[in-house]
């Protein structure tokens, strides 16, 4: 089982709130200082689950990323989890690519890949939030497509695939040749062994550019953006709360309950 | 290309809300552009739903009916809307961000050769008639306004209670017609096999007055009985945040933030939430919020009309003391 992974680094979402800031132009967030950027943490479950479909049928794991040599950090961490082999996507013509780009870079490298069954991605990035490249891969790939995936069973040659929905899941029946995108349903991805960093130390990570994959320059990078950012800001919370105190609970209680009536809720 | 289409969604013979509010928004891009405001509804015996939509005050209803068209199945449903999107040519395709809308929106996008802007909070036209979508990022952290490059369609998915909920319309009548096109099976790759949903035998959070919802603080699946009882004191809803759901304590269908339900009661009782903006974006749209929590520092106060600072486990038996009390 040949497995690809596509993973992003972003900016560490945990981040507390008051540290979140954006540059005097509302275009960019500036990164906060002393906290080093991570793996998607959706990319990392999807990381977890092609560990996973190794543990039970063998195979090889290949992390594909977009990204620069600030990047190696993170394929070595997915390295260390147990994956077998990196490839960083590196080029200039690139730089400020949308969903569409992103995805047209990634499947021009997977089509240089050439042997693979499985691709994985996770169901969106928690920077940008958008959840679109793993579908637009599917799309240029023509491969079939299961978005929101929990987890997922190898049986007589096909997938079958348990896939979240707000209020319950789906199961989905799929040839071994799928894109899937990854849900946070799946589970905490696990933590690399110390046996796993040193191997990963160890491992050389290929850069590979735009001519190597034969990436057309008119189809990636900000030029070929189907959209373009305006503005950002940062959404004002309007309201003023008012704090309700009690020596016991019983008094602040019984406080927030006359305010609820007096507000009319109740 | 001209003209706007509404995917729309249905349940039970009715339009459903999030479907209401896509026609909201979709007036307002007609009254601007001044071209038509169309509604498509893919499934089986559509005839109500249908009539429904043409009561709501858009321009025509176009019902696409086949056996197994009301399953949630991407690939067929992309496939059908792919082709009417072809005849009818739209400039702008919105849906719900829902699990047909998210899952679907970019599919199209791709095939259509489209734009596309997910979890949009607002749609305008600026002074030179381009989209512009704004769209919470960084799990909420930032809006984005985006613009749209006009040479191509743009597909759109609205944020659930972004706006009103459409209410008929007896001045504009649309007119219901069947699109007659049909999806070859051969041509689907995904085979569905089971749909379960899990039956909520509470009140609905969408249509919940009141909620009460608890997250991380409440340490684990025990102490959401103490949550249930405030719910229960109110008539109120039961919601969690992700933490309760991930590690198992509650079903994920309880679940309210940017990956669960979106929401907006009268009154939202926020119980150990920190107040994290992926839960906040599912509902900031609360018209009174309450926060209970033992960390004073704690962002939820942030967002909160009315606060206490104290642990849940104390603070909880008593307000259900005192709301008893008020009733009697």
């Amino acid at each position: 089982m040949n497995i690809i992974v596509c993973v992003k680094q972003i900016q560490d979402p945990e981040i507390p709130v008051s540290k979140f800031r954006l540059d005097a132009d509302g275009k960019k967030v500036i990164p906060p200082e002393g906290i080093p950027p991570v793996i998607n943490p959706y990319d990392e479950q999807a990381v977890e689950l092609a560990l996973r479909i190794k543990e039970q049928h063998g195979g090889q794991i290949t992390i594909l990323t977009i990204g620069d040599d600030s990047t190696t950090r993170m394929v070595k961490h997915a390295l260390a989890m147990g994956a077998d082999e990196g490839i960083i996507l590196i080029d200039k013509a690139f730089d400020g690519s949308d969903s569409f780009g992103k995805a047209y870079i990634l499947s021009q490298a997977i089509r240089k890949i050439g042997a693979y069954d499985l691709i994985l991605c996770g169901r969106q990035a928690a920077d940008w939030d958008e959840g679109m490249v793993g579908t637009i891969l599917a799309e240029n790939l023509e491969l079939p497509l299961i978005t929101l995936v929990e987890s997922v069973e190898f049986n007589d040659g096909r997938w079958r695939v348990k896939r979240v929905i707000l209020d319950g899941h789906q199961i989905f029946d799929v040839p071994p040749q799928v894109v899937l995108t990854i849900s946070h349903e799946l589970g905490p991805p696990r933590l690399p062994s110390g046996w796993g960093i040193i191997t990963a130390s160890k491992k050389k990570i290929p850069a590979w550019d735009a001519r190597f994959i034969q990436a057309e320059p008119a189809r990636c990078g900000a030029g070929a953006s189907r959209k373009k950012l305006v503005k950002l800001v940062i959404p004002k919370r309007e309201r003023q709360c008012e704090m309700i105190e009690g020596d016991k609970p019983e008094e602040a209680a019984g406080r927030l309950a006359k305010k609820m009536r007096e507000v009319g809720v109740l | 290309m001209k003209g706007i289409l509404i995917c729309g969604e249905w349940k039970d013979e009715k339009i459903t809300s999030v479907s209401k509010e896509l026609i909201t928004i979709g007036k307002k891009l007609r009254d601007a552009l001044n071209q038509c405001l169309d509604f498509l509804l893919i499934g089986e015996d559509l005839g109500r739903a249908a009539e429904e939509a043409a009561s709501l005050g858009v321009d025509k209803v176009f019902k696409v009916e086949g056996p197994k068209y009301s399953e949630l199945h991407p690939e067929r449903l992309v496939g059908i809307i792919t082709a009417v999107c072809r005849k009818t040519e739209p400039s702008i395709i919105i849906l719900g961000q829902t699990d047909m809308g998210r899952d679907i929106a970019p599919r199209l996008a791709a095939k259509l050769g489209a734009g596309v802007c997910l979890d949009c909070v607002d749609l305008a036209f600026d002074e030179a008639s381009t989209l512009m979508q704004t769209k919470p990022v960084y799990g909420g952290n930032a809006l984005a306004q985006w613009a749209s490059a006009d040479d191509r369609p743009q597909v759109v998915t609205m944020r659930p209670r972004s706006e009103h909920p459409a209410e008929p319309d007896p001045s504009h009548k649309g007119k219901v017609e069947s699109f007659p096109i049909s999806f070859d099976e051969k041509h689907n790759r995904s085979q569905l096999i089971d749909t379960t949903i899990t039956e909520d035998k509470g009140i609905k959070l969408e249509e919940a007055k009141v909620i009460v919802a608890g997250g991380g603080g409440i340490g684990g699946g025990e102490g959401f009985v103490l949550v249930q009882e405030l719910a229960n004191a109110l008539g109120a809803a039961l919601g969690t945040t992700r933490v309760p759901s991930d590690e198992n304590w509650m079903p994920k269908s309880l679940e309210i933030g940017q990956t669960g339900h979106v929401v907006s009661p009268s009154l939202y009782i926020a119980v150990g939430i920190s107040g994290a903006p992926q839960h906040l974006a599912g509902c900031s749209n609360s018209k009174t919020f309450v926060a209970i929590n033992k960390d004073p520092e704690a962002p939820i106060f942030n967002t909160a009309d009315f606060g206490i600072v104290g642990d849940y486990r104390e603070i909880l038996p008593a307000l259900i003391e005192k709301l008893k009390a008020l009733r009697e």
